[in-house]
C-alpha cells in the first residue's frame, strides 16, 4: 500500500523533471514526445473510469478521442478560412481560443456518451464491447466520408490554438498546459472515485444486485460514469490535434480505441495512475524499440500479450507488489 | 434506377452476406462454445488470403492455392488455440479482448516482415473470369457467382455438421453446458482446438476468396472482422442461423445503400448534396441497422429469449 503513492508521486516529479532537462538540454523533440504521453495519459484516464472504476469495458473511446480532435479541427478551420460553422438558426463562429475549444469537446463527448451508453448499455459483457467498437467505426466511416472537413485526407490547421498569456507554439509552454490539465483530471477522477457517487460505482461493478437492493440503479450510474469518461477522452482528444495541428479520421479508428485501452492495461486497470504509467511506458516503448526495428508493433504485441497472460496488476502493480487495485 | 442494376447489386449484396458469414460463423462458434472474443479472426482471414497467394504464385493452380488457405489458417488456428487462446477461456473479456489484440499487431506486423508492405495479386482463374448470362437478361460476373455458390455450399455444409453429426451434437451440447459434457467423457480440449481450428479455416477460405477480388494485403482482415462484429451482435452471440441471417442482411444493407441512397436523396435534393449525403449515410447505415435491432431486442435476433 505504502509503495503506490510513493511510485505515483515519482511519476508526477519524473513528468516534470524531464521536460524540463529536455528544455534546458534544447531538445524540444523530447518535450513534444513527453507531450504526447501526457495526452495518452489523459485519454487512459478518461477509459480507466469507464473500465476500471466502472467495469465498462469500452472499446469504442476512439469516438470520443476523435471527437474531441474534430471539435478543435472543425472551429479552427472556421476561424482561419473565416467563415461561420453554422449561419442558420443562428450563427456560430469558428474560434482560435482553447479554453472555449475545451468546454465544446467536453460537453460534446459528454453529449455523444450519454447518447452511446444510453443505448449500449441496454447489454452487457461482449454485446458492450463489439457495440461500443460499431459506434466508433461508424463515426470512423462517416468522416471518412464527410468531405467537407477533408474526409479521408484529415484537416491541416496552420497553427496551435491560442491560451491567454502563453505562446502555445513553444513546446515546453504547450507542455505546461497539458502537464496542468492531467494534474486537474487526476485530482477530479480520485476526488470523484472517493465520493458517494464514486463508491456506488465500484460496488455496481462487483455486485450489481445489491446495489440494485439498497435503491441504486444500476443504469444511472453507468451512464454518468460512460459520460465522465467521455468528456475526459474528448479533452485528450482537442489536445492532440493541437498538439499535432491535425486531424484525420484515423483518430476514430479501432487502433486509437485498442492503444488507449493498452495504456490502461500496461500501467494497471482501475488505479488512478495506472493510465498515467502506461502511457509513459507505451512512448518509451515506441521511441526505443521503434529506433530498434520497424517492426516494433510485434514486441509491443508480444509484450502486452505477457501482461495480459501473467502480470494482471500492470506495471504499477508490479512494481508495488498489488495485483488488485483496491477492493 | 433500372431493375438491371438492382438485381446485380442484390447479387452483390448476397455474394457479400455470404462471405461475412463464413468469418461471422467461426466468431460466433467460438464465441457460442467457448465464451472466448477473438479479435484476432480477422488475421486468420488474412492468414488465409497470403497462403492462396503464395501458393497460386508458387503452383499457378487456383484450387490448390484455396486449399492452402483452408488448411494455413486452420494450421494457424491450431497454433494460436494451443499456445495462447486456451490460457484464455477463463479469464473476462477484458484480457481476452487485449490478448487477442496483441496477437493481431504480432500477425500484422509478421506478415508486413516475410510479405513486405506491398499488396499482392491473387487471379480469378481463367475458367472462371468473364461474365455469365442468367435468366431475364442479366450479365453478371461468374467468380462473383461462384462466390454465391460456394458460401451457400458451405454454409449448407456447417449447418448438417452442426445438426446432424457426432461432432456437430457435442458442439451444441458444449454451447449449453461446458462442465456437463466435459464430465461425459467428451475431450473438451479436443474439441474446443477443433472448433477454433473450424473457424480459422472459413475464415481463411472467405479471404482467399475475396482476395481474388480485392488485393492480398496487410490488415485486410480487420474492417471485414468489424462487420463481422456487426453481423454477430445483430444475429445473436452463439447463434449460427443468427449469424447467417445477419450476414446477409448486413451484406445487403450495405450493397444496396451505397447505390440506392444518393439516388433516392437525388430525388429532392440537388445532385451533389445527395451524393454527399448519400455516402455518409451508406456508410453508416449497417451500424444504423445494428442499433435499430438492437433497441427492440438487446440480445440480437437470435439471441436467447
Amino acid at each position: 500500500m505504502r509503495k503506490e503513492p510513493l511510485l505515483n508521486m515519482a511519476l508526477l516529479i519524473a513528468l516534470l523533471a524531464f521536460p524540463l532537462w529536455a528544455w534546458v538540454a534544447d531538445e524540444p523533440f523530447l518535450i513534444t514526445l513527453t507531450t504526447r504521453a501526457i495526452i495518452f495519459a489523459i485519454a487512459g484516464v478518461g477509459l480507466n473510469f469507464a473500465l476500471g472504476f466502472g467495469g465498462l469495458v469500452s472499446f469504442g473511446h476512439a469516438a470520443f478521442f476523435g471527437l474531441g480532435g474534430y471539435v478543435m479541427g472543425v472551429l479552427a478551420f472556421h476561424a482561419q478560412t473565416y467563415t461561420p460553422v453554422l449561419d442558420w438558426p443562428f450563427v456560430i463562429n469558428g474560434t482560435k481560443s482553447m479554453p472555449i475549444v475545451w468546454m465544446v469537446a467536453i460537453v460534446l463527448s459528454g453529449a455523444l456518451a450519454v447518447a452511446i451508453g444510453a443505448l449500449s448499455l441496454r447489454t452487457s459483457g461482449v454485446y458492450f464491447i463489439m457495440i461500443t467498437l460499431a459506434f466508433a467505426q461508424m463515426l470512423y466511416y462517416f468522416t471518412i466520408s464527410w468531405s467537407t472537413y477533408g474526409g479521408e485526407d484529415g484537416l491541416s490547421i496552420y497553427v496551435r490554438n491560442d491560451f491567454p498569456g502563453l505562446n502555445t507554439m513553444d513546446p515546453i509552454q504547450y507542455y505546461a498546459i497539458c502537464y496542468v490539465l492531467l494534474l486537474i483530471v487526476l485530482g477530479l477522477v480520485y476526488a470523484i472515485s472517493k465520493s458517494a457517487f464514486g463508491l456506488a460505482l465500484g460496488a455496481s461493478r462487483q455486485n450489481e444486485d445489491r446495489i440494485q437492493a439498497v435503491g441504486q440503479g444500476p443504469f444511472g450510474l453507468y451512464l454518468t460514469a460512460f459520460a465522465i469518461s467521455g468528456a475526459i477522452t474528448g479533452l485528450a482528444g482537442v489536445l492532440h490535434a493541437d498538439l499535432n495541428r491535425f486531424v484525420s479520421p484515423t483518430m476514430f479508428s479501432w487502433h486509437t480505441s485498442g492503444e488507449i485501452m493498452i495504456f490502461v492495461i500496461l500501467g494497471g486497470v482501475g488505479r488512478v495512475f495506472g493510465p498515467v504509467a502506461g502511457a509513459v511506458l507505451f512512448i518509451v516503448l515506441e521511441h526505443t524499440l521503434g529506433g530498434l526495428s520497424e517492426f516494433w508493433h510485434i514486441y509491443l504485441g508480444a509484450m502486452l500479450l505477457g501482461v495480459v497472460l501473467f502480470a494482471r496488476g500492470g506495471l504499477i502493480g508490479l512494481i508495488a507488489g498489488r495485483e488488485v487495485a483496491h477492493d | 434506377m433500372s431493375l438491371l442494376l438492382f438485381i446485380e447489386q442484390t447479387l452483390n449484396g448476397l455474394q457479400f452476406g455470404v462471405m461475412l458469414f463464413l468469418m461471422a460463423a467461426g466468431l460466433t462458434l467460438v464465441f457460442g462454445v467457448m465464451g472466448l472474443i477473438n479479435l484476432a479472426h480477422g488475421s486468420l482471414y488474412m492468414v488465409g488470403a497470403f497462403a492462396a497467394a503464395a501458393v497460386a504464385a508458387a503452383t499457378g493452380s487456383f484450387l490448390l492455392a484455396l486449399v492452402a488457405s483452408f488448411v494455413c489458417a486452420a494450421f494457424a488456428g491450431i497454433l494460436i488455440e494451443f499456445f495462447i487462446i486456451r490460457r484464455l477461456y477463463d479469464r473476462d473479456h477484458l484480457d481476452q479482448v487485449l490478448a487477442t489484440f496483441a496477437l493481431i499487431l504480432i500477425f500484422s506486423e509478421g506478415t508486413r516482415w516475410v510479405f513486405g508492405s506491398f499488396p499482392l495479386f491473387l487471379d480469378t482463374p481463367e475458367w472462371l473470369s468473364g461474365t455469365v448470362m442468367l435468366p431475364f437478361g442479366i450479365e453478371y460476373s461468374l467468380y462473383r457467382l461462384a462466390i454465391i455458390l460456394v458460401g451457400l455450399i458451405v454454409a449448407a455444409g456447417l449447418f448438417w455438421m452442426i445438426a446432424r453429426t457426432r461432432v456437430g451434437i457435442r458442439i451444441r451440447a458444449g454451447e449449453n453446458d461446458r462442465e456437463m459434457i466435459a464430465v461425459l467423457g467428451v475431450n473438451i480440449s479436443l474439441l474446443y482446438t477443433f472448433v477454433f481450428a473450424l473457424g480459422a479455416a472459413l475464415a481463411g477460405l472467405a479471404g482467399a476468396l475475396i482476395g481474388a477480388i480485392q488485393s492480398v494485403q496487410v490488415g485486410m482482415g480487420e474492417p471485414v472482422l468489424i462487420l463481422a462484429f456487426v453481423v454477430v451482435v445483430i444475429g445473436g452471440i452463439g447463434s449460427i442461423s443468427g449469424a447467417f441471417v445477419g450476414a446477409i442482411l448486413v451484406g445487403l444493407t450495405d450493397t444496396l445503400g451505397r447505390t440506392m441512397l444518393p439516388v433516392f436523396f437525388g430525388l429532392f435534393l440537388e445532385p451533389s448534396a445527395a451524393t454527399s449525403l448519400g455516402a455518409s449515410l451508406s456508410s453508416m447505415s449497417i451500424y444504423l441497422l445494428m442499433i435499430g435491432v438492437l433497441l427492440f431486442r438487446p440480445k440480437g435476433l437470435f439471441g436467447g429469449a
